[in-house]
């Protein structure tokens, strides 16, 4: 029962103390508090996150499952940069340069450590050329799956395919030289694009705030992990 | 008839060789197509031209990881360099933990272009803040006490850029570079909850998502893709990466549009030719 009705009086009162200092001024600094409270609780969150991700793994590697191996890599990357962005933010290694004599062994140690802790180069060296890599590589499925699977069955298809084609050209250089591309592409997204997004939008704002609604008169209660 | 059956089975890896082509040979060899500028990256540019120097400043919000960074970095970099040169205070932060680096990287790249201006006068960088909208609806309420320090832990009060900056009405514009509908929560709280005005850069797949905004008036810009931050760096007079793989994108979109027509030429012409059963799925076995 108190498992039920508690949190469900909770998100009721919340939800109407934060639409109501909408429309009455006096109630700002319940908004205010509340902005404060919640960038807290996201922070909290954040390491919540952390010990999940540590403990995910760490049974991964206890258990042996499938592809085990990977969770070395995660649990050392992610060992390695919050050891690298504390050394590098509380400044260890300007610290440590200033104890060493110019063109010592120990000073060449620091300079070697601070070049393989550095949280900014990994990031920029490592972390961003896997990204991106990972993400162009897009570009060559797609061009392989348009040629194997865009065809114009239907009238339905043809009319994307054909508006496909007029956008890709008219975003590029070589097809706005094209006399009207540009001109089209503008239209089809000005219009009939805009047209079709405006409804979706709408769609999902009037959805978003009967779902709000019916969270706030406990009609949905998913978010508790219950059907009913 | 027997090209047009080769074309149907034509092995994936062969359009994957084609694509690298048209992509690296413009890279080799430029062909400098003529940039178009269009209405919507203007009106970016001239909300931020008609700035004075020393205005109020810019918020730049880089809120993309890495995986984006060929398209949005461009552009990040197109808009900071033409705060730089006009003199624009700018504000760089970022909602997403990998952005953090990104936001740093670029700040820095361009602030070393423009030695006369310096950090925490003319620039600052405020770091990564969890919390994305909360973050959003902070700064409306008070900036300061949503970063008390900036991204290299310097407190904002010693920062001279912030000493006037309460909330939104101290910022000029703020310009959010994304690849998520991050720009439609910063219209949603900084521009409708408190007045702020909003532009965006965001990737090709997503500006045409962004275009209703445009029209009501609460977006004042929008760079979209490589063509929007190609077109930001004409109307600066600062070509950089973004113009230079404009070319590249243009073949590897003349590339794929001949390639979907090959491909239905092929399909409809061996239709008659092939198995009843073939007909009705073609090619469905094949992975992309």
């Amino acid at each position: 029962m108190m498992r039920r009705q508690v949190p469900l009086l909770i998100c009721f009162v919340a939800g109407i103390v934060m639409l109501s200092q909408n429309f009455i001024p006096p109630l700002t600094w319940i908004y205010q508090q509340a902005l404060e409270w919640a960038r807290i609780i996201s922070a909290i969150a954040l390491f919540i996150g952390l010990i999940s991700l540590v403990r995910v793994h760490t049974m991964k590697l206890k258990r042996k499952a499938p592809n085990y191996r990977y969770s070395y890599v995660t649990l050392f990357a992610l060992c390695y940069m919050i050891i690298a962005g504390f050394l590098t933010k509380y400044g260890v290694f300007v610290k440590l340069h200033a104890g060493c004599d110019p063109g010592s062994a120990g000073e060449w140690i620091v300079t070697a450590l601070e070049k393989a802790l550095n949280f900014q180069e990994i990031f920029l060296n490592v972390q961003i050329p896997i990204q991106a890599t990972m993400f162009s590589l897009l570009a060559f499925y797609i061009a392989s799956a348009a040629f194997r699977a865009f065809k114009a069955r239907t009238f339905e298809a043809t009319l994307l395919l054909i508006a496909a084609m007029i956008v890709m050209l008219g975003r590029v250089p070589l097809g706005q030289m094209i006399p009207g591309v540009k001109e089209i592409t503008v239209w089809i997204l000005d219009v009939p694009n805009t047209a079709a997004k405006r409804g979706i939008m709408i769609g999902v704002g009037l959805g978003m705030a009967s779902t709000s609604l019916k969270i706030m008169l406990g009609i949905e209660r998913t978010y508790l992990g219950m059907k009913d | 008839m027997k090209f047009l059956f080769f074309l149907l089975q034509m092995d994936r890896r062969i359009v994957f060789v084609l694509v690298a082509l048209a992509v690296v040979a413009p890279l080799i060899m430029p062909l400098n197509l003529p940039i178009v500028v269009g209405d919507k990256v203007r009106r970016l540019y001239d909300a931020i031209d008609q700035l004075p120097p020393r205005s109020r400043p810019v918020l730049v919000s880089v809120d993309y990881d890495p995986s984006t960074v060929p398209e949005l970095q461009p552009m990040t970099l197109a808009v900071l360099r033409h705060c730089f040169s006009k003199e624009v205070p700018v504000i760089v932060t970022t909602m997403f933990p990998t952005g953090a680096g990104l936001a740093r990287d670029a700040m820095e790249t361009v602030a070393k272009e423009y030695p006369n201006l310096s950090y925490g006068t003319d620039y600052a960088y405020m770091g990564y803040k969890p919390g994305y909208s909360l973050v959003i609806l902070g700064i409306g309420e008070n900036f300061q006490a949503t970063y008390p320090s900036d991204g290299y832990g310097t407190p904002s009060s010693k920062l001279p850029i912030l000493k006037n900056v309460k909330n939104y009405d101290d910022i000029a514009i703020m310009v959010d570079f994304t690849a998520s509908a991050a720009y439609e929560v910063w219209i949603m709280f900084a521009h409708q909850k408190y007045g702020c005005k909003v532009g965006a850069g965001v990737t090709a797949v997503m500006a045409s998502d962004a275009y209703p905004y445009l029209n009501s008036g609460q977006l004042e810009g929008l760079l979209g893709g490589l063509s929007g931050a190609a077109e930001y760096e004409k109307l600066i007079g600062a070509p950089g990466t973004a113009t230079i793989g404009m070319d590249a994108q243009s073949i590897a979109h003349i590339l794929i549009i001949v390639l979907i027509i090959l491909g239905n030429v092929a399909y409809f012409a061996t239709r008659r030719h092939r198995e009843p059963a073939q007909t009705a799925t073609p090619q469905q076995g094949g992975s992309a």
